[in-house]
């Protein structure tokens, strides 16, 4: 036994003998009182999320009763121009399309270099490798967003600029576009890709790979044919969970994706996702009670729906895995 | 032979995969460095004195060593002249806000990680807020700025507007004094935060203390004690290092949020630090925004040396929580 171990023991006996003073009634009223305490810091995460619901729901409903607004149109429409022209439309299809867009770029970014990472950590990294790419890693993964929009705004779209301009003589990607976003998310959600997946690596048993190995494997086979698969519903849980993380990602999409909500999937020309547009509003000093308000409410409740649903599969996947292995 | 060739090709697919992990770790390597380095590069012109570095390094003045690092940048208030400009105030509003959060989110996050870990039956309601908590890290923090928006900047209009409040509790001047609704005080901030970190407090302090082997609470069982007293005096201290490190990251997540705060309403121009906790405030995150959003070059700059601030506060968090988690381990049965 370890010392802890000893010292637990120790505070228990500790215990008891204070116990024996105390009578059993008020030792149980005490229990009872925390365990009912306990239980409703638990029940706060519940009412969290009702409260969620609730509001979300109430607004939306007062933003589809208005007159001007048409249920089909918001769950149809193809332009969403709420501040500018004479007649506002409000459909969401535009904003879903660059919130789209923007967490394909980052997904395109981020799962390969995160499976390899993922790969390379778990199957083939020595233990001093591993001491240098962890924290790299780790810090990736505690950089604020606000600082990833600035790379975007100021490194990455230069960047992006000049090296078009070098390769086809015209910059292409404009001051403000959804590739930089997009590239600037995809780091940020590198390290939830390679974290999660390299933890599924980790746990498929170890003698799986022995097996493989002992039929002649190379690491190569052993870590695609072998790991990877048996990991995969893990793998897909990290990708899934990362890709909620892009969606609701706000501060990078809102210094450096622009603000012109329209049909698009070229990543070099600027896009607003709904997180951008709630920002706009909320930014903005609009009206507590106009329609402008009220169609952000609207705009997250889709936003928080979508995100959900992604969570919800992730986890279940994850569930799975654990099921399996665990 | 054929055998031979492909066991040849299968090494040499073995060793090409090899050099694409290599590539792939090193452009990761890459990016980070390029990100601190264009960050220092672009920060440093407001952060450091030109003048003072070149007397210390070229002349050897160590007198001018303290004038190295512009103490303005970080003494003074925001201003509209770059040169002017500060982040005093978004410092001491990150400070307090971040303190608010972490005495409200800790104990609630440890709270229900402890009920879920010790107490909790094998139920329905149980497995319901296991489901939820871990969805609820999925949501984007924008939505939890909605959700406090309506529940403590305005608390959904039970005590009129959030612009002239309709009670407050406390003498003016004492720091407790406290108006309802708290509109975008550093109450409703801290709150606002709280609600994005408890599901990463909770998550993390329950896999500390699923950590904890069972043995330790069966003898604790076995000889008498309660439920209660086995996790408060065997569970918990021996989970407490890493609950603390997954704390402290919790909190520097909090740190460099700006996006719940935004939707709160919160001022971007603020000349005054908090005196109490429902007096206005920014934080640094939000500071940066509103700089790199700026069209100027040398409000970009502000915004890198603002960054450079905030990193280097992240990477103390980080740094203690690292040294809890090597210094404080001990082997566990």
């Amino acid at each position: 036994m370890s010392a802890l171990s000893v010292k637990a023991a120790s505070n228990a006996v500790a215990l008891t003998r204070r116990g024996v003073t105390r009578s059993n009634r008020t030792r149980d009223g005490w229990e009872f009182m925390i365990r009912g305490l306990l239980g409703c810091t638990a029940l706060i995460s519940i009412a969290i999320t009702a409260g969620i619901i609730m509001i979300l729901l109430r607004e939306t409903i007062a933003f589809i009763q208005l007159p001007e607004i048409h249920l089909t149109d918001f769950l149809f429409g193809t332009t969403w121009s709420p501040l500018l022209g004479a007649e506002k439309h409000f459909g969401i299809w535009p904003l879903v399309c660059g919130t789209f867009l923007v967490s394909m770029v980052a997904a395109a970014t981020a799962i390969p270099l995160g499976l390899i990472t993922a790969v390379y950590l778990s199957e083939y990294a020595t233990v001093s490798k591993r001491a240098l790419l962890k924290p790299v890693i780790e810090i990736l993964a505690g950089v604020p967003t606000v600082v990833y929009g600035f790379f975007a705004l100021l490194v990455i779209t230069p960047a992006l600029q000049s090296a078009c301009n070098f390769l086809f003589g015209a910059p292409i990607f404009s001051g403000y576009n959804a590739g930089a976003a997009g590239i600037a998310v995809g780091i940020m959600i590198l390290p939830i890709v390679a974290s999660l997946s390299e933890d599924a690596m980790q746990s498929v048993p170890r003698s799986l790979r022995e097996g493989a190995y002992a039929l002649g494997s190379t690491k190569f086979d052993v870590s695609v044919k072998v790991v990877t698969p048996a990991a995969l519903s893990g793998v897909m849980a990290s990708c899934f969970l990362a890709i909620t993380r892009a969606i609701g990602e706000t501060m990078v999409v809102a210094l450096a994706a622009g603000g012109l909500a329209h049909m698009t999937l070229n990543p070099a020309d600027q896009v607003q996702t709904m997180t951008a547009y709630m920002v706009q509003i909320f930014l903005g000093d609009a009206p507590a009670f106009g329609v402008e308000n009220l169609s952000s409410y609207a705009v997250a409740m889709v936003l928080f729906l979508l995100t959900l649903m992604l969570s919800i599969i992730g986890n279940i996947l994850l569930n799975r895995f654990r099921e399996v292995y665990e | 032979m054929s055998a031979l060739s492909m066991r040849t090709r299968r090494i040499v697919k073995n060793r090409a995969f090899l050099a694409l992990c290599l590539l792939s770790t090193s452009v990761t390597i890459l990016i980070l460095a390029l990100l601190i380095m264009s960050i220092m590069l672009q920060g440093s012109h407001f952060l450091f004195n030109s003048e003072a570095i070149n007397a210390v390094f070229a002349h050897g003045e160590l007198s001018q060593l303290t004038k190295v690092i512009r103490w303005e940048f970080l003494t003074n208030f925001a201003s509209r002249f770059p040169q002017k400009a500060g982040i005093y105030a978004a410092v001491i509003g990150s400070i307090w806000v971040c303190a608010i959060c972490a005495l409200l989110a800790l104990p609630l996050g440890i709270g229900t990680a402890i009920y879920l870990e010790e107490f909790a039956p094998k139920n329905r309601l149980t497995a319901l807020i296991d489901f939820n908590i871990r969805n609820l890290a999925g949501v984007p923090s924008i939505v939890y700025g909605i959700l406090g928006l309506t529940a403590f900047t305005r608390m959904f209009g039970f005590f009129g507007s959030d612009k002239n409040s309709a009670l407050s509790f406390g003498p003016e001047d004492a720091w407790w004094h406290i108006q309802l609704p708290f509109g975008q005080g550093l109450l409703a901030g801290g709150l606002t935060l709280m609600l994005v970190v408890l599901p990463i407090v909770i998550i993390s302090s329950r896999e500390a203390l699923r950590a904890v082997p069972a043995s330790l609470r069966q003898a604790s069982l076995a000889i008498g004690a309660t439920p209660w007293q086995t996790a408060s005096f065997i569970t918990l201290p021996a989970a407490i290092p890493s609950i603390l490190t997954g704390a402290i990251l919790a909190m520097s997540r909090a740190m460099g949020e700006a996006a719940p705060l935004l939707v709160l309403g919160i001022p971007v121009f603020i000349a005054n630090t908090p005196d109490n906790l429902t007096d206005n405030f920014t934080v640094l995150p939000f500071q940066i925004f509103n700089w790199a959003g700026r069209p100027q070059e040398s409000f970009h700059q502000l915004a890198a040396s603002a960054i450079v601030v905030l990193l280097v506060v992240l990477i103390c968090f980080n740094g203690v929580a690292v040294y809890l988690r090597h210094k404080l381990r001990r082997p566990m049965a």
